[in-house]
């Protein structure tokens, strides 16, 4: 797996050739619980970084997704509107949501590590 | 103001709940997921804490007098043993809360009252108590809720009483794994099961057997998040979100539980003559979305009224829900949700009771 990068807001950034590969991260998917369905942008949308670009419903609430850089939807991952639940069981793999194609690669380097990440995370508090 | 704990509290706390506030209580609202909790009780067995539901004792010669007038439903149908399911109302016919009435004899009766609701009620009940002498007990009593297919054989493990012979919506007191228990065949989940009244100092060992007699079942320990998902499956109302002051029991469709004949009761003069404008019906939404309780329903366009209960529905594997809609609206008829800022949804009425076990 090539290097994650991670935001605030739990989402997760990885770069796949030319584009951006975004998805929610596994501390985001637990704390939302069972995911039954989404969202998503449609090809062509341009994002700015931190745009909501996605909106995933769980049991109990509906959340935002926010775009980690920003840039144009590529792909989108239609298997999971069918498939919601795949973000719960592999939020890095089966989950991911869009691949963008990044208009400021160096907005990358505003984001965290995937060590850093976990820093942050416990200093949440558990939840 | 601190959150109310119910005496399985601790207990949440180490099974690993996601606890949250719920009319003023911490309560668990999953163990490990609300689908998988959710399943376990329509495939096997779940176990709910419910402590915090109150209890409120009615005794003395005035006692069933005073239940007969506060309630719509009618306790002079009642035998000793019998559960009564009803709503009670103000005087414009919103509704105050729904509850249980036990009955023990003519002169003794439980009323089982909603968490949230248990202040105002207690106090309603005092103002309008003919004579009847009412002693809220919530506090000193435990509440579990034992539901599913496999609920009968987990709780005869545990007891020498013949759980045959207790049918649907009755009662009766015996000991559960040495306790003294009332224990009720009833429940919020449209499956078998039983609701288990315990001293509130005994509540940890009932739920700690009643897990481990469960255990060759499958039984899991299952948090308000899969009780409200299979009470809205099965139809039944929630006080708060289907059922307020401002919501009539001939609106959300408690009709069955309005008895006009032989008896008056607070509120019987405006259920029969207020002209019904709206009705609580169940929908199913035409695209994988999730609807919520207060999203605005539109019927032709125009804005009529709202969502009073939603959810993705784990067991049909749709968005359902109940909407306020006009009371001449057909089964089947159109309506659209608007489930957020810019987004309407396409929805299909249908029957509120969506899921039925099979017997």
């Amino acid at each position: 797996m090539t290097t994650m990068k991670f935001t605030k807001d739990h989402e997760w950034v990885r770069m796949d050739g030319d584009l951006a590969v975004i998805g929610i991260s596994d501390y985001a998917q637990k704390a939302l619980g069972d995911l039954v369905s989404l969202e998503l942008p449609k090809v062509g949308r341009v994002l700015k970084q931190h745009d909501s670009f996605s909106i995933v419903d769980s049991m109990k609430a509906s959340s935002d997704v926010y775009a980690p850089i920003s840039g144009e939807v590529v792909t989108v991952n239609s298997d999971l509107n069918n498939n919601p639940q795949w973000i719960n069981e592999s939020p890095y793999e089966k989950g991911w949501m869009v691949k963008i194609k990044p208009a400021n690669a160096a907005e990358l380097d505003t984001l965290m590590s995937e060590d850093d990440y976990k820093k942050y995370l416990s200093g949440l508090g558990s939840h | 103001m601190s959150l109310k704990k119910t005496p399985l509290n601790a207990a949440h706390y180490r099974l690993g709940a996601k606890m949250v506030e719920f009319g003023g209580w911490d309560m668990p609202v999953q163990y490990t997921g609300i689908i998988e909790e959710h399943n376990a009780v329509r495939n096997a067995v779940g176990l709910f804490d419910v402590s915090h539901m109150g209890e409120v004792y009615v005794t003395g010669p005035n006692a069933k007098k005073f239940i007969e007038n506060l309630i719509t439903n009618d306790v002079n149908k009642l035998v000793p043993g019998q559960i009564l399911y009803s709503p009670m109302c103000y005087e414009h016919a919103g509704i105050v809360d729904d509850l249980l009435v036990y009955k023990f004899s003519d002169d003794h009766f439980l009323i089982v009252v909603n968490a949230s609701n248990i202040d105002k009620d207690f106090a309603w009940m005092q103002k309008n108590s003919q004579g009847a002498e009412l002693v809220n007990h919530s506090s000193d009593v435990g509440e579990v809720a034992l539901q599913g297919p496999k609920a009968h054989s987990v709780l005869q493990k545990l007891t020498k009483f013949d759980l045959n012979s207790l049918k649907t919506f009755y009662f009766a007191e015996f000991e559960v794994a040495g306790v003294k228990c009332l224990v009720s065949r009833t429940g919020y989940t449209g499956e078998d099961g039983f609701e288990i009244y315990v001293q509130a100092i005994e509540t940890e060992n009932i739920w700690n057997a009643i897990l481990e007699a469960g255990q060759e079942f499958g039984i899991k320990p299952c948090g308000l998040g899969c009780r409200d998902s299979l009470r809205l499956e099965a139809g039944l109302m929630l006080y708060g979100n289907d059922m307020t002051e401002n919501v009539t029991p001939l609106e959300a469709p408690l009709k069955w539980t309005i008895k006009f004949d032989g008896h008056e009761f607070i509120g019987k003069k405006v259920l029969l003559e207020k002209p019904l404008t709206r009705k609580l019906v169940g929908f199913e939404l035409q695209e994988r979305a999730v609807s919520r309780h207060g999203n605005e329903v539109y019927i032709n366009g125009q804005k009529f009224d709202y969502v009073a209960s939603g959810i993705f529905s784990p067991t049909l594997q749709k968005p359902i829900g109940f909407a306020f809609v006009p009371v001449d609206l057909p089964m089947g008829g159109e309506i659209e949700i608007k489930i957020r800022e810019g987004k309407m949804v396409k929805a299909k009425t249908c029957s509120h009771r969506f899921y039925k076990r099979k017997l």
